[in-house]
């Protein structure tokens, strides 16, 4: 299992962030379209509500992901289960997720941190009995910086 | 989302998952060229046995071996791990450019909202 967070400090004010985030008016205005259509958003963002989004790619592929939010507290944080329930990664299917987004005020608006979590890996995967705690993640950074020598001869 | 080449990275991976083959990569790592004899010395283990976890490790092209006269030295060879790495960041490449998109949304929403009638 492993996870990833992400911040962004967003020149608006903690409500309009919340709103973008848990309508479907709103996912649909920033999920595409450069990236390809949203086909289908629906939303309902309260505790024990699901929301739906398929989406199209650049490379023609559709993808549709679901959840249930588990906590909503309007305009602070959001979190949800997150499945790929067509397309999506193969390593995930029929695997359950988490996102947890808080929102902080700050002085120039707002603090997102938004975190995907219990991701599968390839070893939790395969190896269930080897305890993944992101130390393996951890060594394949670290290891992976090391430049080899050019290949010899 | 984005096609990987499976049978790689699962070589990668199933190579990394025995903590003797990650303690053989890390001391590689620090000390670059050691022989084989003295990788197997801080194990308990047949010289077969640490043999076993080389190949699996040359399998995956984790490491390479340089012959030295009599002596047979083990290299770690980390581009492998450059795709691992790759696969670990899949959802941080999925989402960091919609969190810009919703950024410059919401920001643009700002905007409407506080200009004055």
């Amino acid at each position: 299992m492993t996870s990833m967070t992400l911040v962004r400090r967003i020149r608006a004010r903690p409500g309009i962030v919340f709103t973008a985030l848990t309508t479907a008016e709103g996912i649909a205005n920033w999920w595409g379209p450069d990236a390809g259509p949203v086909l289908m958003s629906e939303c309902d963002a309260r505790v024990g509500g699901r929301f739906r989004l398929r989406f199209r790619l650049l490379d023609g592929t559709e993808h549709e992901t679901s959840g249930e939010y588990l906590e909503v507290v309007n305009p602070t944080r959001v979190v949800m289960t997150w499945e790929w329930t067509f397309g999506g990664e193969p390593d995930e299917r029929g695997h359950v997720s988490l996102i947890e987004i808080d929102l902080k005020p700050i002085d120039i608006g707002t603090e997102l941190t938004f975190t995907h979590a219990q991701l599968q890996t390839k070893i939790s995967a395969e190896h269930h009995e080897w305890g993944w705690s992101g130390s393996l993640e951890k060594l394949v950074r670290y290891l992976s910086a090391r430049q080899d020598p050019a290949a010899t001869r | 989302m984005v096609k990987y080449h499976e049978e790689p990275l699962s070589r990668t991976f199933g190579a990394l998952v025995h903590e003797t083959r990650r303690k053989i990569l890390v001391r590689l790592e620090r000390e670059g060229s050691v022989s084989i004899s003295e990788l197997a010395e801080p194990f308990a283990m047949t010289l077969p046995g640490i043999l076993k976890h080389l190949d699996v490790l040359s399998q995956a092209g984790l490491i390479s071996r340089t012959k030295e006269g009599r002596t047979v030295t083990v290299q770690l060879r980390a581009s492998p791990l450059k795709g691992a790495v790759e696969w670990l960041r899949r959802y941080e490449r999925f989402w960091a450019p919609r969190l810009d998109k919703l950024t410059a949304y919401a920001e643009r929403e700002e905007r409407k909202a506080s200009k004055p009638r």
